[in-house]
């Protein structure tokens, strides 16, 4: 296959769909899945069967739309209207009222028009449009065009100098420039190089990554081969988590199809450049998406983070050079090699460019996938977006960046989304989780409840992070069972302190955020629980004795 | 033979000049600056999991495990300073405050790194709830055993058995807290077929985890043998 | 922290007090191993309340206690808030003290309380017996004294050496604080 292959499988897929007048899309991701989105899918088949419309209606199986809290989530074409929780039971109302007479049925409508108008999709532009599992629909939005781009015209450097001048930086969470990265990688001298993505997306309530994986797998894939030939390397392992079954299937699907039209393996369209792409299998460790600790892993070893330096742009994977990449920071590479550096700065800040995925939960109107423009403030996320807050309850706090992120209370709202600003306010990036609180939830149990996710999470390798949280948790224990002293308060601070300048990754580094952005936002409940011995929020002391355990 | 180049460096003030690609450990020991460490080791593979051999480097907000940190031109680095003698007197009061660490009852008694770190570094209590755990004691080896109550995790054992003895009997299973040795495939000690009871685990246990049965600390003990060997083998 | 002679029937010399908790008494013994030093000592300090003093109660206003032995019981727990109240300086004395020790080898068992009663009264060999209810209600976990009052000098040690209970006292009746970098020593 060669560039002309692509843009003739480009106009025929095109030309196919524009054979349709409708294209209804049946979003077949894990947040749809669980509430029958196959049965719908199946019920929409015999419907346009059954009214005769299969001709002028393609029915298809997509990625997520982002509306997860009301799957199924169909997406009828022309015009994007969007059905919530549609049921195989109500298809044949929707097939005979909108395909048949044209008629959308405004009552199976999705009605949050905020919740798309301060999004800005890029790296899901085409999550719920195309079907993964075809590579044709991936190419007909112009796929792998990109990838031609650089390997006939591109040189490696350009490549670079291309991802440089956008300046796009790592979604992983800690936002290191991804030019500056694949430079670093292209420089080292050893040979064979490599490329690790990372699909280890273990936070709780974050799904950015899986979606992504479901929704449009051949982005992925093509920021993998684009990487590999800007950083000189022929092999690439995609790290995913075995909890992610979709994902893998989409995943594994669409490298067997890249596979068979040559845009993986020996002389990749026509060219001399090689790359081959392998699944490894993540066996449930949170820890195992630390960057050194995934080397281990895809290694065969037990996922422990080890000290850096030695990075792992000079000597990761069997010693050798290697570029670990965020899948979504990879998914950016496309359009950015299609579009142009310059280009992508016109999204997002000057000095934080782009846009970023976030798995939006908790107490909102609107949970879901979405994605912002960078400098977007979280109050427009949970206001706009999100629609506020559900049963007429008041907002309590925001947990940003996930289990070892910032709990940031409404004084903190106008923070951008940045990875300075979120910083600054003491949360994080983190792989993108954002957790609203209502006046229910107490921010001392908050606390603790993350502090012993990473207690659970941690390897075991370091002192602070092993021993030091098992401490921190236990005075969290005393406080929130009446036990508390004043002087824990210290105690909680030194310990954090030492944990985040001592601990050997980022685990450890960042687990102590919940527990000082809790400290610094919402002191006044320690002192009530700690001298008053209560929880205003009801949550504490429930137990008579070794509760909160 | 090939040039080593030469790497200037100032540790705590003082200019040294060691072979390019030693670790900051190694230069200031060489250098009569004694940086505490546990899991680290002289002819094992650096571990970086103690924490205790954190020092400041000028110019990086981050500090460095002086044992995994080769030493660079201009470097100036800082041993000693109030923070990292505090972190340090942390790290041992958390390693004393997570397992059984009761030194008067203890096989290694007076021949402990551990205890010998908390005696320096003047941590004469500890300020966090001590923790009395009852992991498993495995003495179903001939003479070799195991309390993991008094292990630290040190991975010492694991790394000489691995490295120099050269047959992994032992390993890690579990994390976070929970994490032990373990024989091959989580058997006990007696059944391992892979255990070649050479003894080094116990040679260079910093503490009293494992031991000889019937044998004093003073006899077991014998922490540079995978320096030793390491050296012997490099004049084959 | 320093510490002056109190007028209080013992003329201008400071009071001492030596407790006995949980402990097998080698602190104590490790006390009189001062040796000749002790002679001195006896110049400057009077023990007023001790194991070898005959003295039901804790007098008020003690300059210095020394505590062997960790806290194991109700008695202890009441004995050393008491302790705390009236003396000015209060030392944790060598390892059951500071860390537990033996004595909190127990803490290692869920109920541990019960668990050691039954085994050391109603072991195997001796079927009959049963648990003494003279015994002072045991915690649930023997705790060394810092983790309940507040402890101004610790001497770790099993035993602890007698020089270095011999310097932190003289030290503290030379009004000067004693320096214990590098000097403690566990076991």
């Amino acid at each position: 296959m060669n560039l002309n292959d692509i843009q003739r499988v480009a106009e025929e897929e095109n030309e196919f769909q524009r054979a349709y007048k409708y294209r209804i899309n049946v979003c077949c991701s894990s947040g749809c899945v669980p509430f029958g989105a196959f049965k719908v899918l199946k019920a929409f088949e015999d419907a346009v069967k059954e009214f005769g419309v299969e001709n002028i209606c393609k029915v298809a199986r997509t990625g997520c739309v982002g509306t997860c809290s009301v799957g199924p989530a169909v997406l009828v074409d022309p015009g994007e209207y969007l059905y919530q929780s549609v049921t195989p039971e109500n298809v044949r109302e929707i097939v005979q009222s909108h395909i048949v007479s044209g008629v959308p049925v405004k009552k199976y409508l999705y009605v949050n028009e905020s919740y798309f108008r301060k999004q800005q999709r890029l790296v899901l532009r085409n999550a719920g449009k195309i079907d993964p599992t075809r590579i044709q629909d991936y190419i007909s939005t112009g796929g792998y065009f990109a990838l031609a781009k650089c390997l006939l015209i591109m040189t490696p450097q350009g490549v670079i100098q291309e991802i440089v001048s956008s300046g796009l930086r790592g979604r992983g969470g800690a936002g290191f420039p991804v030019g500056q990265k694949w430079s670093l990688v292209a420089r080292a001298s050893n040979t064979p190089k490599y490329i690790v993505a990372n699909l280890d997306e273990g936070d709780p309530g974050v799904f950015a990554n899986r979606t992504l994986a479901e929704a449009d797998p051949h982005a992925i894939i093509e920021g993998m081969i684009i990487a590999g030939y800007a950083i000189g390397a022929q092999k690439g392992y995609v790290y995913i988590r075995s909890e992610y079954p979709l994902a893998i299937e989409a995943l594994q699907k669409a490298i067997a199809q890249a596979k068979e039209i040559n845009l993986l393996g020996d002389n990749i369209l026509g060219t001399q450049h090689k790359f081959d792409l392998e699944l490894r299998f993540g066996a449930g460790a949170f820890v195992a998406g630390e960057e050194t600790a995934i080397l281990m892993s895809v290694e065969g070893r037990r996922a422990q983070p080890r000290p850096r330096p030695p990075y792992p742009a000079n000597q990761g994977l069997w010693n050798n050079p290697t570029l670990i990449q965020n899948v979504e920071s990879l998914a950016n590479a496309p359009f950015i090699i299609l579009n142009g550096g310059t280009w992508f700065k016109s999204f997002g800040l000057p000095n934080c460019t782009g846009t970023k995925c976030f798995s939006l939960t908790g107490e909102i109107n609107n949970p879901g996938l979405i994605e912002v423009p960078m400098g977007i403030t979280l109050r427009e996320i949970i206001y706009d977006i999100g629609g506020g807050i559900p049963n007429g309850k008041k907002f309590k706090a925001v947990l940003v960046g996930g289990p070892s992120g910032g709990c940031l209370p409404e004084s903190v709202l106008e923070a951008q989304i940045d990875y300075d600003s979120l910083k600054s306010v003491g949360a994080i990036m983190g792989s993108g989780g954002i957790v609203v609180l209502n006046e229910d939830s107490c921010m001392v149990d908050t606390a603790r409840y993350f502090t012993d996710f990473c207690i659970e999470e941690s390897c075991g390798k370091c002192t602070p992070c092993r021993a030091g949280l098992a401490r921190v948790k236990e005075i969290f224990d005393k406080i929130t069972t009446g036990e508390g002293e004043l002087n824990n308060i210290d105690i909680l601070e030194e310990a954090s302190e030492y944990i985040i300048n001592a601990s050997l990754c980022g685990l450890g580094q960042t687990a102590p955020n919940p527990i000082l952005t809790t400290l610094r936002y919402f002191r006044e409940e320690y002192l009530e629980h700690i001298v008053n011995k209560k929880c205003k929020a009801g949550v504490c002391f429930r137990h008579e004795n070794g509760g909160g355990k | 033979m090939t040039e080593i180049s030469v790497v200037s460096l100032k540790i705590d003030g003082v200019q040294v000049s060691v072979p390019e690609g030693t670790t900051i450990l190694k230069a200031a020991k060489d250098n009569g600056i004694l940086i505490p460490t546990l899991c680290d080791l002289e002819g094992l593979t650096p571990y970086g999991g103690c924490r205790l051999c954190l020092v400041e480097v000028t110019g990086s907000p981050k500090l460095f495990t002086a044992c995994t940190t080769q030493v660079n031109p201009g470097m100036e680095v800082t041993t000693n300073s109030v923070r990292l003698k505090n972190y340090r007197k942390m790290a041992v009061q958390l390693l004393m405050s997570e397992r059984v660490h009761m030194c008067a009852v203890c096989v290694a008694n007076d021949h402990c790194e551990l205890q010998a770190l908390a005696n320096q570094l003047g941590v004469d209590h500890v300020s966090f709830e001590r923790h009395f755990t009852r992991e498993t004691i495995d003495s179903s080896h001939d003479f070799l055993v195991i309390d993991r109550n008094r292990c630290i995790l040190c991975t010492r054992c694991i790394r000489v058995c691995d490295k120099i003895e050269g047959v992994h009997t032992l390993d890690l299973k579990q994390r976070s807290k929970d994490t032990e040795v373990i024989m091959d495939l989580d058997e006990s000690w007696g059944d391992s077929c892979s255990c070649t009871g050479c003894r080094k685990c116990a040679k260079v246990c910093p503490v009293g985890a494992i031991y000889i049965e019937g044998e004093s600390a003073t006899q077991t003990k014998h922490r540079d043998v995978a320096e030793f060997i390491t050296e012997r083998r490099k004049r084959k | 922290m320093s510490i002056t002679p109190t007028s209080n029937n013992s003329g201008s010399k400071v009071r001492v007090a030596t407790v006995w908790l949980s402990g097998c008494s080698g602190c104590h013994m490790s006390f009189l191993d001062q040796d000749e030093r002790i002679v001195d000592l006896a110049k400057k300090i009077q023990v007023v309340y001790g194991p070898l003093v005959d003295a039901k109660d804790f007098p008020e206003n003690i300059a210095v206690t020394l505590i062997e032995g960790s806290v194991a019981n109700v008695e202890q727990l009441e004995l050393l808030k008491e302790i705390r109240g009236k003396t000015h300086v209060l030392i944790s004395l060598g390892d059951c003290a500071v860390t537990g020790n033996v004595t909190a080898l127990r803490n290692s068992w869920e109920n541990s309380d019960q668990v050691v009663l039954e085994r050391a009264y109603k072991s195997p060999e001796n079927l009959q017996a049963t648990v003494p209810n003279m015994v002072p209600k045991l915690l649930i976990k023997t705790k060394p004294l810092h983790e309940i009052v507040k402890i101004d000098f610790y001497i770790p040690g099993c035993p602890p050496s007698a020089d270095l209970i011999n310097y932190v006292l003289t030290e503290l009746l030379a009004g000067k604080t004693p320096n214990m970098e590098g000097k403690a020593k566990y076991g």
